[in-house]
């Protein structure tokens, strides 16, 4: 079962498989430290290494501690350990044949008994079968000339082909296992397992492994890299979550004024004879929201944006009061969607459905949005707000109304602009940041190192005056 | 070696006994951190028996539980002990003017004096025991930077007394809903399990076992609606604790199947929020046959 290839490394064994894994999991952003290995090592000892289960899970037990490390995890474990045969074979050029061999070995199955025996493997829950199956329908598929070439699209589309439901087809002969229906365990599992041989069949076909992006690329380019994977940005985010979230206690704590409840005092005293051994403080009043976030969501800031839903979530996470809006041509308030959702990308899912951001020509109205907001918050904005804008300032051409966006950066204490732009192309074309400077201190904020630049000015304690 | 997989075997077995279904990885977890003697960090979503799985841990084991339910403010007063002011000041009430300070303060701040609460407890007692220490995420950061010294070493220091060590080892389960991101510095020390909701096969078990007069065609379909429904976008998925209760109220009930009006019915037991109940009803309740033709199972999507 274990088919674990030795990867270049200098410490020979099982031993330095497991440190290259862990260096592998490193190199995409996972926190493993030296204990954690140490753990991995200790926990291998106890289970069969025979049974690939067993170790993957002793292993992301050790090593993968949150959903979002177990996710990559998964990917690299499976790359790392049973991809090493083809990474072999691409380190050494070796190709199977140029895929005629293959479309001859499918040409001799039936596809209808091939169905027959899918189906049937499905309904018995028969995994090895599955994946031989598997090969041999991507095989058949292929041969026909269907294939997309998203992973993906295929998968769906061999599943179609093949008529694998979940729901019972009654027009079906009734010897036919898909006539009363498939588990859909087995076809979730079926499917799996098609995308991993589709996989394979790629590096085949590219001579590359599936890409390990380097999770630091973010820092390089944020607007124009490709963001494909949330779970990058977040990655990233997170560390700034818990700097926000620490920096932001000292701040309340070097601010907290205790004061003493003195009847409960007393009351507490009774119970050590009257030394108010005890003190009991009054509970903190809370306080009105003091951050404010405005977020362009338009399509000119498509790949900014995403990075910067994600700073609003982390954002969430450390400042209890805080109002966000998302806005194009108006504005619309998430707070809500942030406190309800946990998950990331379900955010990034309902603000996409139901923000109720009205989109009519899908091009940032900035005047329009300031006399909105100015509406919305009026009574609520005070000295001690901070306000903040993500955008880029492109006006399409319209009206900026700097004066309105005063009148709000003159109510709220500090107003700040981050722009996913590079500085360079500030003021070019329809940018109107100069007029918006004037109120604000405008940052330009396209990486991540930007971004902890901003949030160490952000943090700095207000001057009152 | 060959003697290990018959063990997580024998964890398995033995928490499925004490009325727990484990799947593969929690059992090997559980194994592991009763082998390693390292703490484990349970997170997923609510209701999928991250509590329960210590409970059944200690029923398994046969030790006493010691619980510690976490929340927003809890200190280390009422975490890991206390003096016991009163009895103090009687101590000292008591004594007759002649003895010096010195016997005293030696007297009063001894082991007499100490309040026990339940993470001086766990490490306290004689017996080993399990302790849990539930939904970890409630507490502040602090709380968590001074579990770290008993999650590593299982000891507490107090300045009065000194080092208290374990002289058994506990098996510690913290739980957390992931409400909040634990520190690096925790995650460190503990086994990392998520729970999930379980595949339908597993659940139907779960379900079955809990409830065993229940029909098995009704338990079957009951685990697939409950399964489409957490498919939905809700903002309570039903947990596992809520397929029980659903369970147990149909048998009451005494429905031999699970149709529209009869889900209509008892919807409220797996739904808990208004706006959920009306997705619920439309997307999941119209799919389910009506009252009349319960005997051909046909899908209207």
């Amino acid at each position: 079962m274990q088919r674990v290839q030795q990867p270049p490394s200098s410490t020979p064994g099982f031993t330095g498989s497991i440190l290259a894994f862990g260096q592998e999991l490193r190199d995409e952003g996972v926190a493993v430290g030296t204990s954690e290995l140490l753990d991995a090592y200790a926990a291998l000892e106890e289970v069969p290494w025979t049974s690939r289960n067993d170790v993957r899970e002793a292993l992301s037990a050790t090593l993968a501690k949150s959903p979002e490390d177990r996710r990559v995890f998964e990917l690299v474990f499976d790359r790392f350990f049973f991809r090493a045969p083809e990474a072999q074979a691409v380190r050494l050029e070796v190709r199977e044949g140029d895929g005629s061999v293959r479309q001859g070995e499918a040409g001799q199955v039936d596809i209808e008994s091939l169905i027959a025996q899918i189906a049937a493997a499905l309904r018995d829950g028969d995994e090895s079968a599955m994946r031989d199956l598997a090969r041999l329908a991507i095989a058949a598929f292929s041969r026909q000339g269907q294939g997309s070439g998203v992973i993906g699209v295929d998968v769906q589309r061999i599943r179609r082909a093949l008529g694998l439901r979940v729901e019972p087809q009654p027009d079906l002969a009734p010897d036919d296992p898909r006539a009363a229906g498939l588990p859909r365990d087995a076809i979730r599992r079926f499917e799996e397992i098609l995308r991993r041989e589709l996989d394979r069949a790629l590096i085949e076909r590219t001579q590359r492994l599936p890409p390990s992006r380097p999770l630091n690329e973010l820092d390089r380019a944020l607007p124009s890299g490709q963001l494909q994977d949330l779970a990058a940005v977040h990655r990233i985010v997170i560390g700034l979550k818990r700097r926000l979230a620490t920096q932001g206690q000292e701040q309340r704590g070097s601010k907290r004024h205790a004061h003493v409840d003195v009847r409960r005092t007393m009351r507490a005293s009774l119970q050590t004879g009257g030394v108010p051994v005890d003190l009991r403080y009054r509970p903190k009043r809370p306080r009105r929201p003091e951050i404010y976030v405005l977020c362009d969501v338009s399509t000119s800031v498509t790949s900014a944006s995403l990075f910067f839903l994600s700073v609003l979530h982390a954002l969430h996470d450390s400042f209890r009061k805080l109002r966000s809006f998302v806005f194009i041509e108006r504005i619309s308030e998430v707070t809500e969607i942030f406190e309800r959702e946990r998950d990331f990308k379900a955010i990034h899912e309902a603000i996409g459905r139901d923000a109720g951001v009205a989109d009519v020509s899908g091009y940032t109205d900035y005047g329009r949005v300031w006399e909105e907001f100015l509406v919305e918050v009026k009574d609520d904005l005070h000295p001690r707000a901070t306000v903040i804008v993500l955008g880029d300032a492109r006006t399409n051409g319209r009206d900026p109304r700097a004066e309105i966006f005063g009148a709000i950066a003159a109510r709220a204490g500090r107003t700040f602009w981050l722009n996913p732009e590079p500085r360079l192309y500030w003021n070019y074309g329809d940018s109107v940041i100069s007029a918006y400077e004037d109120h604000c201190e405008a940052f330009e904020c396209w990486t991540v190192r930007q971004l902890e630049e901003f949030v160490k000015a952000l943090i700095q304690p207000i001057t009152p005056g | 070696m060959s003697a290990l997989p018959t063990s997580v075997e024998e964890i398995s077995t033995g928490l499925r006994e004490v009325g727990y279904l484990p799947d593969s990885s929690t059992a090997l977890v559980a194994y592991l951190a009763t082998k390693l003697g390292k703490p484990v960090l349970v997170e997923g979503p609510a209701g999928v028996g991250k509590t329960e799985l210590a409970k059944a841990l200690a029923k398994y084991l046969g030790r006493e539980l010691v619980r510690l339910q976490c929340y927003e403010g809890l200190d280390e007063a009422k975490a890991l002990y206390e003096w016991n002011y009163r009895k103090q000041l009687l101590r000292i009430q008591a004594e007759g003017r002649g003895s010096g300070w010195e016997d005293v303060q030696e007297d009063i701040f001894s082991s007499e004096f100490l309040l026990q609460r339940p993470l001086m407890t766990a490490i306290a007692s004689p017996e080993p025991v399990v302790l849990l220490i539930d939904e970890i995420d409630k507490t502040d950061q602090e709380f968590e930077a001074m579990l770290l010294e008993l999650l590593s070493d299982f000891q507490i220091s107090i300045p009065e007394l000194g080092r208290v060590e374990a002289t058994t080892h506990p098996v510690v389960v913290l739980t957390s809903n992931n409400s909040r991101e634990l520190t690096e510095a925790l995650k460190r020390r503990c086994l990392y399990l998520w729970l999930d909701y379980p595949s339908i096969e597993h659940e139907l078990e779960i379900v079955m076992l809990h409830s065993p007069e229940l029909p098995e065609v009704v338990a079957r379909k009951l685990v697939d609606v409950i399964s489409q429904v957490r498919e939905l976008d809700l903002k309570k998925p039903p947990s596992i604790a809520e397929s029980i209760d659903w369970a147990r109220a149909l048998l009451l009930l005494g429905a031999d199947d699970i149709d529209r009006s009869v889900f209509t019915a008892t919807m409220s037991v797996i739904i808990k929020h208004r706006t959920d109940l009306d997705i619920v009803a439309e997307r999941v309740g119209l799919k389910l046959d009506g009252p009349g033709d319960a005997a051909s199972p046909t899908a209207t999507v």
